[in-house]
């Protein structure tokens, strides 16, 4: 066994000279290089679903004056659009506020502003996103008591 | 300790200045992002809240600077997929000024399509 020897009675206080060389290991993971890779495949990613958002929205039909609580109503009936506006939401956010994070520590200098800027960014971030989600999920397209001129046409059946 | 300025201008001409304007469109599309969220929130309040909110950026006006947040995302879109050749693609950064080229043309193009539908219904017969 080339393990230490408890009963030698010349213990040596150096190291042995053919230790392997060992890397010391970075206490700060491979978090830039995530961040660096979901970029891009978020990217391609939101380009579809974005696309699709903008042609849906503004080029069909008569474009952004349709648009009121009867159109919002009419989409988020389906789960394909819930889901579609859901990956749309959250991809979107991310991949925004880790752009915008690049950005502060790029020109913010000290790291009083860094820190203040960053903290507003990610309070910004999980106040947008929750709320983003519980409207897709909680949304009521037939609220009781709304004037029915207002509401999408699913919430008159025949 | 000097500092040197953040960001200055290194190189200049279409690397850098393509890289410029991904930064430019990026910050503005995110903060759109933050609004639009918001208001869509709205429908969550009332039909009426949501409607008097989303009428507002159907004026010609508002209706203009649709046509600005639309420019700005087809640029970000087709220059970021420009970025994942060059960084991706083993001759990406070789094409990289060749690639900015056709990322402007296809923003023509993409543009051309839009702004006529899209300024027809902002000025056109709508309300």
């Amino acid at each position: 066994m080339a393990t230490t020897q408890s009963g030698s009675a010349t213990p040596s206080p150096l190291a042995a000279p053919r230790s392997p060389y060992a890397r010391r290991k970075t206490t700060r993971g491979n978090y830039e290089l995530y961040s660096w890779v979901f970029m891009r495949a978020s990217g391609v990613v939101l380009l579809v679903l974005v696309f699709g958002h903008l042609f849906v929205n503004l080029m069909v039909g008569e474009g952004v004056h349709a648009i009121d609580f009867a159109f919002v109503g009419g989409k988020w009936s389906s789960p394909f659009w819930q889901i579609w506006d859901l990956l749309m939401l959250w991809l979107a956010m991310i991949h925004g506020t880790n752009g915008v994070r690049t950005i502060i520590n790029d020109y913010a200098q000290r790291d009083m502003t860094r820190g203040v800027l960053k903290s507003l960014l990610y309070l910004a971030f999980t106040i947008v996103v929750v709320l983003g989600t519980l409207v897709i999920f909680t949304f009521n397209p037939c609220p009781p008591g709304a004037p029915a001129e207002l509401l999408p046409s699913i919430c008159f059946p025949n | 300790m000097p500092t040197a300025p953040a960001g200055t201008l290194y190189r200049g001409r279409e690397g850098m200045w393509s890289w410029v304007a991904h930064r430019v469109t990026g910050v503005l599309i995110f903060f759109f992002l933050l609004v639009h969220i918001l208001d869509t929130a709205l429908v969550r309040v009332s039909p009426e809240a949501y409607n008097a909110v989303i009428g507002t950026y159907q004026t010609p006006i508002m209706g203009l600077g649709e046509a600005g947040l639309v420019a700005a995302i087809v640029f970000h879109a087709f220059n970021g997929i420009r970025v994942v050749l060059v960084d991706f693609w083993a001759k990406g950064p070789k094409y990289q000024k060749a690639m900015l080229w056709v990322v402007v043309g296809l923003f023509v193009v993409t543009m051309a399509g839009f702004l006529p539908r899209h300024l027809m219904n902002v000025f056109g017969g709508g309300h």
